[in-house]
């Protein structure tokens, strides 16, 4: 008890030091000189358990857990403290103002197809794609399209948030606190000359082709024999999927589902076909002329038939027609 | 023009974030290299620190010919291949006639050299030359005890730099729990004069003692070498009280899904998952269906049965 006293213990880095002890002359043989060395660690050591066996302890499956105290032997870090990030210029401007960040639900209700859509990304709400009509205001400048200038100022937004990104990163640059992951380079220098950089291969790229060669036997590669250390081939065959046949609770039937969506394709893509308007009008057009002919031909025949025959159109016509063929055919000759 | 680069995928993110300097660190990985020339002790010295050092050490076995730490110009290529591995302490071994078994700890700060300490390698005895019960064997990876003995380790001012930089080398990751299950090994670092130290490694054997603390036993499992200090070089002021620096205030670690409230108390959200009750593979020969199947069939005989009767009737 009396030596554990004078013992220097640091829990943190579980090290004991113990400042007193010297050797007046050295053992004269190396097993002895290790045997004192050994006895006077594991005092030492058993100075450090006193400390540590005695800290109070949680349970735990894999054994008693106890929580150490933070080293007081104080060791030099290994990179410099990370500096913390300046303001950027919003945020500078917004703590001017008083403006308060707030927060924004994620999903947001959408009127045209009457669901919840996401505020940003994919399947978004007040997507480009989704907005059919744009209503004209009085501002408008006409002969401009909306459509187009809707898009055309979503690039410039766009542009202009980069820039002001990459205005505010140069800034953090200059503090030396740029995010851990972010760099910021020099754009490539343009190539000189008609030089163009050769293309190489990459990697993924000679695997996709070996893959492919594998599988192209009559087997899909199943029976090819395998070298020493070769890799199964890259690319199998796809492999077929079914859906379950009992209906999940959340989700609904995934399969009607997987149905509804080819159809809405196919029809949205087909939509403009449904009425040819082309195909509509020529109909319309062989008819009308039809008709003017069927008209001439009645009224020159109307005088030698009867109009007793008329609900009898059909043979009508047919005689007419073979009438006038041959008729024509006579002429020819 | 400057173009603002980032990782294509959460991987490598990942991997650069966990270089960037931190408020609180993670322990510091040693780079374990050698000179043009070694000798077979300087050869087994490293290895053998590498397997004391496992998973926190990177080995490079390659000879180095323009590594010299304390030459000016010669620490460039060390302080490259620091940044590279990302490591902050290094052993350097090389073999001379001026200085034989040679063996150069180090430290590094931001990747350039914050101080050194030059020891020859004496008297080595590898961890095979040691006979134990391999029951004791420590494992990979355990937290150390570390004990140092003798007043030259405060009185001599290259000792005690030594003593700091070998309990850096040593320590291993500053924890908050330790398992006491897991304690198993010990460093005992004694002076044995002004300029030369004996480091063993040593298995702890716990025996019963009848009170809460068990009776610490050392068993020597190796290696073990006298140190002989030759030069050491100590960081300037100014880089040494940079690189003391504590964050004030530790981060404090994010708690998901619990909230307090001023009426209930502390409240904890629980999140459970959809059941895909369609995705459940059924069993085959489960007894429902077949008794199911079983009553259909019986179904269909029973209207057959009364509708022959019927006609049998009419």
């Amino acid at each position: 008890m009396e030596s554990g006293r004078q013992y220097q213990v640091d829990l943190g880095n579980l090290m004991a030091y113990n400042s007193f002890h010297s050797f007046p002359s050295l053992p004269s043989s190396r097993e002895e000189l290790v045997k004192t060395c050994l006895q006077e660690g594991s005092k030492l050591v058993q100075a450090i358990a006193d400390g540590v066996f005695n800290l109070p302890s949680a349970e735990d499956p894999d054994g008693p857990l106890v929580k150490l105290p933070p080293p007081s032997t104080k060791l030099p870090r290994e990179k410099p403290l990370p500096k913390p990030k300046p303001p950027t210029k919003w945020e500078k401007f917004a703590e001017k103002k008083g403006i308060k960040k707030r927060k924004k639900d994620k999903v947001v209700w959408d009127e045209q197809t009457g669901t919840w859509k996401r505020r940003y990304g994919y399947d978004r709400v007040n997507d480009d794609k989704d907005v059919p009509i744009i209503e004209a205001k009085m501002s408008d400048e006409p002969g401009e399209d909306p459509f187009a200038k809707r898009l055309d100022d979503k690039k410039k937004r766009v542009e202009k948030q980069d820039k002001n990104r990459l205005q505010n990163l140069k800034q953090a640059a200059k503090v030396g606190a740029l995010p851990s992951h972010v760099k910021l380079a020099a754009t490539a220098l343009p190539i000189t000359g008609t030089q163009v950089p050769s293309k190489k291969f990459t990697k993924d790229e000679l695997g996709n082709v070996a893959g492919i060669v594998a599988t192209s036997t009559a087997s899909g590669g199943k029976f090819d024999k395998k070298l020493p250390g070769e890799k199964p081939a890259k690319k199998q065959g796809k492999h077929r999927k079914f859906l379950p046949v009992v209906e999940g609770s959340g989700t609904g039937s995934q399969e009607k589902e997987q149905m509804d969506k080819v159809l809405n394709k196919l029809i949205s893509k087909h939509s403009h076909e449904i009425l040819n308007v082309d195909k509509a009008i020529n109909m319309y057009n062989v008819k009308k002329e039809k008709k003017t002919k069927y008209r001439k031909n009645h009224e020159a025949k109307s005088s030698s038939t009867s109009s007793k025959l008329r609900p009898k159109k059909n043979i009508n016509k047919k005689t007419a027609k073979k009438g006038s063929a041959s008729s024509k055919k006579g002429k020819a000759l | 023009m400057l173009k603002i680069k980032t990782p294509k995928n959460a991987r490598v993110k990942r991997a650069l974030e966990k270089r960037a300097p931190k408020l609180v660190e993670t322990g510091k990985k040693t780079l374990i290299l050698q000179g043009t020339k070694t000798s077979s002790t300087l050869n087994a010295v490293l290895t053998e620190i590498y397997h004391l050092k496992k998973g926190g050490a990177v080995r490079f076995t390659r000879k180095n010919d323009n590594i010299r730490p304390f030459e000016s110009g010669g620490e460039t290529s060390l302080e490259f291949f620091s940044l590279k591995t990302d490591c902050s302490l290094f052993v350097y071994g090389s073999h001379s006639k001026k200085r034989p078994d040679n063996l150069v700890i180090g430290r590094t700060y931001d990747h350039h050299i914050y101080d050194l300490v030059e020891v020859g390698v004496e008297n080595f005895k590898s961890m095979d030359s040691f006979t134990y019960d391999k029951k004791l064997a420590p494992r990979v990876g355990s937290k150390p005890f570390i004990a140092f003995i003798g007043e030259g380790f405060e009185s001599v001012d290259q000792l005690k730099h030594l003593k700091e930089v070998l309990l850096d080398l040593f320590r291993g990751e500053v924890v908050e729990n330790l398992n006491l299950a897991g304690v198993d090994r010990a460093y005992v670092c004694t002076a044995l004069s002004s300029n030369r130290v004996l480091l063993t490694h040593c298995a702890l054997r716990l025996k019963k003692s009848g009170t809460l603390v068990p009776r610490m036993e050392l068993v020597e499992v190796g290696p073990s070498m006298d140190l002989v200090v030759r030069r050491h070089r100590l960081p300037n002021e100014g880089l040494r009280k940079e690189a003391m620096k504590t964050a004030k205030d530790q981060p404090k670690k994010k708690v998901k899904n619990v909230s307090k409230d001023a009426i209930e108390g502390k409240i904890g959200k629980i999140y459970i998952p959809d059941q895909k009750i369609g995705e459940m593979a059924l069993p085959n020969k489960a007894k429902g269906v077949k008794r199911e199947r079983r009553e259909a069939k019986q179904k269909i005989a029973d209207e057959r049965t009364s509708k022959k009767q019927k006609e049998d009737a009419e």
